[in-house]
C-alpha cells in the first residue's frame, strides 16, 4: 500500500505539472482527490491493514493528499496568472491610434492678452471698469484738455452721431478716467479696457474699431517714480523678470509730464533689427502724470491729490505676442485662426 | 520734420556726423523728447565716386555712338573709360564711378569691356547720382541735332540725305555745316567759317550740324521739327559736367551735398517751435550740453522808395491775424540759388525752385516761420488786406487749382481780389516768375484753428498750413522776415527797401511762473537741485530771475508747474527718475459681479467647444433686412453715424445676430466644417442716459456642422443656465421670430425673466447669407443671466436610503409636448419623486398615427426609510392616472 501511495503521489504530481489549463487541473483533482478519485480508492483499502500499520499508513496518506492539494493550488495560481497574461495580451491596443476627440473652444487671442493684463492689475489692487462706447464729446475731449479745435475732434478722424459733434464713438478709453473721477471715491486705482473707434480704413495695421486699455491711479503723494515703478512691475510680469524698459518724453493733452514706455526688443536684445525697425526698442504704451486741469475739472484738488494714467492698444500687444502680422485676422474670426490659440 | 545734420552744425558745436553717429545722436534726442523716426546718410549708397578730368576723347572704333575717354581721376595713371554720352569734352570735370563703386539705388559699377574696349568705370550723369536738373540747373542739356546721328524713320525716304555735306541746304535758311572747332564753336558752312554762340554741349570736331544762317544758331531736334528717334543720341541727357570748385580725385559726395545726414523727427503738436532748425538746435544744445549759436539777421537795405508809400497793410480780420509783418525787395534778379542753399533745402526734402522762393523755404526751415513771397506788381493799389473770404469767392492757387472759398477762409487780398490763401498757399495771380522785379515778403501768424479748418475744407494741407495750424509764435515773424532780406542781399538777388510793415493785433504777454523746486521734485519723485533746474531751463531759453521763471515766447505749451516739471524731467533724464512702487492707502481691486459672470460664461462656452470671436459694433442698416426684420420693426431704430467710413459700418447694431451670421458665413465660405462660436459683445439701443446709448451685453452663440442641432444648442444653453444656478428654467416655442425657423425656435425663461432666444436660423435668412446648411444661434442677455443667478449653494445631506427606479412609457397625441408631460409628472408626484428623465420618444409600428410614445425614467426615494416596491408603485399609479386625466396619455 505504501508503494501504491508513492506511485499515486508521483502520478498526481506528473498530471498536475502537465495540466495546460484549468480544465486539465480540475480533471487531475477529480481523478486523484475526488470522492471517487484514486486516493480515496486507495484509502478504502485502509480497513484491510493491521492496526499497527494503520497510523503510519494514515499519516502517509494524509501527507500524499497534502502534497497533491498544494501542488494543485500552486498550479492553479500559475495557470490563472498565465491566463490573465494571455487575456491582457489580447486586450492590447494600438496606443498610436488618435484619442477620441474632445472639442475645446478657444479664447480669442486678443482676450488672452487682455485677461492676463487684467489679472496683473487686479492683483495690484486695481478695479476693472467698463464704460460706454457711445460717448459724450465732452468726456472724450473737453474734460481731457482737448478743447474745441483739437485736430482729433475733426469729422475726418472721429465718428459722430450728432451734427453739433456732441455725441460720438469714443476715440480712446481715456474718457473712463473722467468717469472714474466723477463717480469713484478717492483714492482710485482702475483699469478700463474696451472698444474704441477711429476713422481709419481697414488695412493690415488699421481698423475703424480697435481696443485700448486705460489705467489710472489717483492718490496723495503719487509721483512719476511710482508710475515708472508700477509699469515696470507690470512689464516684468508680462514679459519676464529683468525685461529692460525705457521712458521717453512725449505729449498727451491730459497728462503732464507725459511719456511713452518702450520695452527692449525681444528679438535682437536691443541691438536693432527689423522687428524694432533698428531702434532696439519697441513702443509699448503712453503714460503720464494726470494734468492738473483734468483733476480740477473733475473737482479734485491738484494740490492735494496727484495721479498717473496710461493707455495702450491691445491689438498691437496681442499681435506682437502671437506674431500675428495682419490686424484683419483679429476681426475676421476664421476658426482656423482662432483655434491656433 | 527732417533735419540736415550739416545745417545743425551752424548752430550747435560737437554734433556733426563726424563727432557723433546717427544712432547715438538719435537716441539722445529721442530720450530728451525729440523723437527720431528714422535717419539716413544721404551718401550711404555712393561709394568710390570721384571727380575726374577728361584728358582725351576718341570715337570708339567699333561703335557709332560711343566715346573712349582717358580720365585723370587723381591717381598716378589716367584711366580709360568708355561712355555713350555726347556732351563730354576734353578738359571737362566729371563725376567718375571707379571700378568697384556703388551708386544710388544699389547700382554697382565694375570694370569691363564695351565692344572690345576696356572701360574702368563709368562717367555719371545727374540721375545716376540721384540728382536732377533742379539740383544743378546749369547741368541741363540742350542737344544740337547732329546730322551724322540722323536715322530716317523710313529708310527709303530720308529727309536728310546720307551724303549731305557742308553748304547743302536743308530748308529755308538752314544749311549743313561741319564743326571745325568744338571749343570756340567754329563751323564750316561750306562757303565760310562762322563762330556760333550755342548752348548745345554735344558738339565735337567733325560733327555735321544744321546751321541756321538767319539767326546764327545751331538747330536742335525741336528746331528741325524732327522726332527724337530720328536723332537717337542727341538727347537732353548726358554726363554731369561739374562747374564746382573741385579737382580730380576729390570725393564727389561733398560736392553734390551727399555728405549730409538727415534725421527725421516726430514732433508732437505741442512743440511747433521744433518744426525748425533753430528749434531743434536749441533742443540739441540742451541735450548735448553745448552752446547754442544764434545769429541776428543784419539787413543793409537802401533800395529806392519808402516802404510806407509803396505798401499798406490792413487786417480787418484782426482776431485771425495776431501779427502781419512784411518787407519789400526791389530789382529782383530771379535765378537759381547758390549750391549751398540748394543742398540744404534738398537735404530737408525741399526742391529748389529759384532764389526768391528758395529763400522763403530756407527761412521757413530755419526759423519755422512760413514765408510767402509775392510779386508786387500784382498787388493792386499797393495795399494788402488780410480778410475773410467772401462767400463763393474764387482763387486759383499756385498749384493751378481753382478754389471756391467761404467766410471761414482767410485770404490775402489787394483792393480788388484775393492774391493768396493765408497760411495755406499763394495765388497763381501773384506768383514769382522769371521777370518779377519787386517782391513782397510776408511773415505773419494766423489763427491755427482757422488755418487748419480752412485747409481741411479744401483738402490741401501744406507745409505752411501744417505749421500755422499748431499756432506759431508771433514774436518770430520779424526776425524771420529780416533773415529773408539778409539772404536776398547775401545772394545778390535784389535790393531791400528800408523799414518794416508790422501789424500787431496782440499784446505780448510772457508767461511767468514761480520756480517751485520742491513741488517739481514731489511730482517727479526726484531730488533735483534747484540750481540744476535753473540750468536746464536757461539752456532752453527760459529766463530765471530769482524764483521767477519767464517762459520764452515760442514755448506757448508751458503754462504750469507741471510743464516746468516736464522740462526738468526731460533733461534730468526720464530714465534717471527712480522707480518706486505705489504707496498710500491700499485699494481692494477686482472684478465686478458682471465681469465675473462674463469670465464664467466665456470659460463655459469654451469648455463645450465654442470659440470666441470679436465682431464690429457697427453694421449696415441692410443687415436688418438680411435677418428678415420687418420694415417697421422698432428695433431698427439705431444710433446712426453721421460720418461713417461706409454704409456697411454706419449704424450701431441693436442685435448681434447679423454679426454672428456674417462670421458663420465667412467660415462657411472658407469651407470650415464644424464651427461653434461665441461672442460677448454689446448692442447699442437708443434711449440711454444723457442722449447716449443703452449699451447691453449679450452672449451670442452660433454654430453649424457635424454635431450641431437644436438639442445640442439647447444643451449648451441649459448648461449655461445651470452654471448660473438659474431656477425654473423653461423653454417656450416661438414661431413668430422672423430670423428663426418657425418650428425650431424657443425663448428661454428663468421664472418670469426672459433670458433670450435660441434656435435654427430661418432658411431664408441663411439664404441671404448664401449659406446652404443649418445654422444655429442663441442670443442671451447678460443682464438677465445676471439677475437670475441663484444663491450660493448650501450643502444637502447625501441620500441615506436607496432609490427605486421605475420606467414608464405613455402614448399621447403628437400635440402634447414633453414639457407638458414632465410638468404633469412633477406636479402630481407625491413627494417621493426625485427625478423624471425623458429617455425615449417613439413613433411607428405599434403606435397609432398622430400619436407618440414617450418614455420616462422615474427616480423615487424617501429621505427617512427604504422604499418598498408597493410605495413606489402607488406613487407611479397616481402619476399615470394624472397623465391620463390631464393629457390623455395612457400607459403603453
Amino acid at each position: 500500500m505504501k508503494q501504491q501511495l508513492e506511485q499515486l503521489r508521483a502520478a498526481a504530481l506528473a498530471a498536475i505539472a502537465q495540466a495546460g489549463g484549468m480544465e486539465d487541473l480540475e480533471n487531475a483533482r477529480v481523478r486523484f482527490l475526488g470522492k471517487k478519485g484514486e486516493l480515496t480508492a486507495v484509502l478504502r483499502q485502509m480497513g484491510k491493514l493491521s492496526p499497527d500499520e494503520r497510523p503510519a499508513m494514515g499519516q502517509l496518506a494524509n501527507e500524499v493528499r497534502a502534497v497533491m492539494e498544494k501542488a494543485i493550488d500552486e498550479a492553479r495560481i500559475e495557470l490563472e496568472a498565465a491566463a490573465l497574461e494571455r487575456k491582457l495580451k489580447n486586450e492590447a491596443v494600438d496606443v498610436t491610434v488618435p484619442g477620441e476627440k474632445v472639442t475645446l473652444g478657444h479664447k480669442h487671442p486678443m482676450y488672452i492678452a487682455l485677461d492676463e493684463i487684467k489679472d496683473i492689475f487686479v492683483g495690484m489692487g486695481f478695479t476693472v471698469l467698463d464704460g460706454p462706447e457711445v460717448e459724450l464729446a465732452e468726456l472724450n475731449f473737453d474734460r481731457l484738455n482737448a478743447g474745441e479745435g483739437h485736430p482729433s475732434r475733426d469729422w475726418s478722424d472721429t465718428f459722430y452721431f450728432k451734427e453739433d459733434s456732441s455725441v460720438m464713438l469714443r476715440s480712446q478709453t481715456s474718457p473712463m478716467q473722467v468717469r472714474a473721477m466723477d463717480t469713484l471715491p478717492l483714492p482710485i486705482r482702475m483699469i478700463a479696457p474696451g472698444r474704441v473707434y477711429r476713422k481709419d480704413e481697414v488695412d493690415a495695421t488699421h481698423s475703424p474699431m480697435f481696443h485700448q486699455v486705460e489705467g489710472m491711479v489717483i492718490d496723495k503723494n503719487v509721483t512719476m517714480a511710482d508710475l515708472k515703478g508700477t509699469l515696470n512691475a507690470v512689464v516684468e510680469q508680462l514679459y519676464g523678470k529683468g525685461t529692460q524698459t525705457r521712458f521717453r518724453p512725449h505729449h498727451f493733452p491730459f497728462t503732464e509730464p507725459s511719456c511713452e514706455m518702450d520695452v527692449q526688443c525681444h528679438k535682437c536684445g536691443g541691438k536693432g533689427c527689423p522687428t524694432c525697425k533698428g531702434e532696439g526698442w519697441i513702443e509699448l504704451l503712453g503714460a503720464g502724470m494726470i494734468h492738473p486741469h483734468v483733476l480740477e475739472m473733475a473737482g479734485i484738488d491738484p494740490n492735494v491729490w496727484s495721479g498717473w494714467a496710461f493707455g495702450f492698444g491691445l491689438e498691437r500687444t496681442a499681435m506682437r505676442r502671437f506674431k500675428i502680422d495682419d490686424l484683419r485676422l483679429i476681426f475676421e474670426n476664421d476658426v482656423r485662426f482662432l483655434e491656433q490659440f | 520734420m527732417d533735419l540736415s545734420r550739416k545745417w545743425l552744425t551752424e548752430f550747435v558745436d560737437g554734433v556733426s556726423p563726424d563727432e557723433i553717429n546717427d544712432k547715438d545722436f538719435s537716441e539722445a534726442m529721442t530720450l530728451s523728447g525729440s523723437k527720431v523716426e528714422t535717419y539716413r546718410d544721404l551718401g550711404e549708397e555712393i561709394r568710390n565716386v570721384v571727380v575726374g578730368r577728361v584728358l582725351s576723347l576718341e570715337r570708339h572704333p567699333d561703335s557709332d555712338h560711343m566715346w573712349v575717354c582717358r580720365i585723370d581721376a587723381g591717381s598716378s595713371e589716367p584711366i580709360q573709360i568708355v561712355t555713350g554720352a555726347w556732351n563730354v569734352h576734353v578738359g571737362d570735370l566729371v563725376p567718375v564711378a571707379l571700378h568697384k563703386s556703388t551708386l544710388p539705388g544699389g547700382k554697382k559699377i565694375e570694370k569691363g569691356k564695351l565692344r572690345g574696349v576696356e572701360s574702368n568705370g563709368m562717367l555719371c550723369g545727374l540721375s545716376e547720382l540721384g540728382l536732377d536738373e533742379r539740383d544743378f540747373p546749369y547741368a541741363a542739356i540742350t542737344p544740337a541735332a547732329l546730322l551724322n546721328d540722323y536715322h530716317p524713320i523710313d529708310p527709303a525716304k530720308p529727309s536728310i540725305s546720307a551724303d549731305i555735306k557742308p553748304g547743302d541746304k536743308i530748308y529755308g535758311p538752314v544749311v549743313c555745316a561741319r564743326v571745325i572747332d568744338e571749343r570756340a564753336v567754329l563751323l564750316d558752312t561750306g562757303s565760310a567759317q562762322v563762330a556760333v554762340n550755342t548752348p548745345c554741349p554735344n558738339l565735337h570736331n567733325g560733327d555735321l550740324v544744321a546751321y541756321n544762317a538767319k539767326n546764327n544758331s545751331i538747330c536742335t531736334v525741336d528746331d528741325l521739327h524732327a522726332e527724337q528717334r530720328e536723332f537717337p543720341h542727341c538727347i537732353p541727357d548726358g554726363i554731369f559736367i561739374l562747374h564746382e570748385d573741385c579737382a580730380p580725385g576729390d570725393d564727389i559726395k561733398p560736392i553734390i551735398g551727399a555728405d549730409d545726414h538727415v534725421v527725421e523727427f516726430e514732433i508732437t503738436p505741442n512743440r511747433p517751435d521744433c518744426l525748425s532748425i533753430i528749434g531743434l538746435a536749441r533742443e540739441a544744445a540742451a541735450t548735448f550740453d553745448q552752446p547754442l549759436h544764434l545769429h541776428e539777421p543784419v539787413v543793409k537795405g537802401g533800395a529806392d522808395g519808402a516802404l510806407h508809400e509803396l505798401l499798406d497793410v490792413e487786417t480787418p480780420a484782426a482776431d485771425l491775424v495776431p501779427r502781419y509783418t512784411a518787407r519789400m525787395v526791389r530789382n529782383v534778379k530771379i535765378g537759381p540759388s547758390p549750391l549751398w542753399m540748394r543742398q540744404r533745402l534738398r537735404a530737408m526734402g525741399v526742391r529748389p525752385i529759384n532764389n526768391i522762393v528758395d529763400i522763403t523755404n530756407y527761412v521757413m526751415m530755419e526759423y519755422g516761420q512760413p514765408m510767402h513771397a509775392f510779386d508786387y506788381r500784382y498787388v493792386k493799389g499797393g495795399k494788402i488786406i488780410v480778410r475773410r473770404a467772401a462767400e463763393g469767392e474764387e482763387l486759383t492757387t499756385l498749384d493751378g487749382t481753382v478754389r471756391k472759398l467761404n467766410a471761414n477762409h482767410l485770404v490775402i487780398a489787394d483792393e480788388t481780389r484775393a492774391v493768396g490763401l493765408a497760411g495755406i498757399m499763394g495765388g497763381e495771380n501773384s506768383e514769382i516768375v522769371a521777370d518779377t522785379a519787386d517782391v513782397v515778403f510776408e511773415s505773419a501768424t494766423f489763427d491755427g484753428t482757422c488755418i487748419r479748418k480752412g485747409a481741411l475744407a479744401l483738402g490741401m494741407r501744406t507745409e505752411a498750413s501744417a505749421k500755422f495750424e499748431k499756432g506759431l509764435d508771433p514774436m518770430n515773424t520779424l526776425p524771420a522776415v529780416n533773415r529773408a532780406c539778409e539772404l536776398v542781399e547775401l545772394l545778390g538777388a535784389g535790393e531791400v527797401v528800408d523799414g518794416v510793415i508790422d501789424v500787431l493785433n496782440f499784446v505780448p504777454q510772457p508767461t511767468t511762473l514761480p520756480l517751485e523746486s520742491d513741488k517739481i521734485n514731489a511730482l517727479l519723485g526726484t531730488d533735483v537741485d534747484a540750481d540744476e533746474m535753473v540750468r536746464i531751463l536757461r539752456k532752453l531759453g527760459f529766463t530765471v530771475d530769482g524764483n521767477t521763471v519767464t517762459v520764452p515766447s515760442w514755448r506757448g505749451d508751458v503754462r504750469l508747474m507741471a510743464d516746468l516739471a516736464e522740462e526738468v524731467a526731460r533733461f534730468h533724464g526720464y530714465n534717471n527718475i527712480p522707480c518706486t512702487l505705489m504707496r498710500g492707502e491700499t485699494t481692494r481691486g477686482g472684478f465686478s459681479p458682471e465681469q465675473e459672470l462674463e469670465r464664467k460664461l466665456g470659460s463655459l462656452c469654451r469648455s463645450v467647444g465654442y470659440d470666441e470671436i470679436i465682431t464690429y459694433s457697427f453694421i449696415s442698416p441692410t443687415y436688418y433686412d438680411k435677418i428678415r426684420w420687418s420694415a417697421d420693426d422698432k428695433r431698427r431704430n439705431s444710433f446712426t453715424i453721421l460720418n461713417p467710413l461706409g454704409e456697411g459700418t454706419s449704424i450701431m447694431r441693436t442685435t448681434t445676430l447679423p454679426s454672428m451670421l456674417e462670421i458663420l458665413m465667412r467660415n462657411y465660405n472658407y469651407r470650415n466644417k464644424a464651427v461653434r462660436l461665441y461672442e460677448l459683445g454689446k448692442i447699442y439701443l437708443p434711449g440711454g442716459e444723457n442722449g447716449l446709448a443703452d449699451e447691453r451685453k449679450l452672449l451670442t452663440l452660433g454654430a453649424y456642422g457635424d454635431g450641431v442641432d437644436f438639442f445640442r444648442l439647447k444643451g449648451v444653453v441649459e448648461a449655461i443656465l445651470s452654471a448660473v444656478r438659474a431656477e425654473n428654467v423653461r423653454f417656450e416655442a416661438d414661431s413668430a421670430n422672423p430670423s428663426y425657423h418657425p418650428g425650431r425656435c424657443a425663448r428661454v425663461y428663468a421664472g418670469d425673466t426672459l433670458i433670450g432666444t435660441l434656435g435654427q436660423i430661418h432658411p431664408l435668412v441663411a439664404r441671404n447669407y448664401d449659406v446652404d446648411t443649418e445654422l444655429y444661434c442663441a442670443e442671451l442677455s447678460l443682464a438677465a443671466l445676471m439677475s437670475v443667478q441663484g444663491a450660493e449653494p448650501t450643502y444637502m445631506p447625501l441620500p441615506r436610503f436607496p432609490a427605486v427606479m421605475r420606467d414608464i412609457a405613455v402614448v399621447c397625441d403628437e400635440s402634447v409636448t414633453v414639457g407638458q408631460l414632465t410638468d404633469c409628472i412633477r406636479r402630481n408626484a407625491r413627494g417621493l419623486l426625485k427625478d423624471a428623465a425623458l429617455f425615449d420618444i417613439y413613433r411607428g409600428p405599434g403606435i397609432a398615427p398622430g400619436k407618440k410614445s414617450v418614455a420616462f425614467n422615474l427616480t423615487l426615494r424617501s429621505d427617512d426609510r427604504s422604499l418598498t416596491s408597493e410605495d413606489a408603485d402607488a406613487d407611479v399609479a397616481v402619476i399615470l392616472e394624472a397623465l391620463r386625466r390631464e393629457l390623455g396619455a395612457n400607459l403603453r
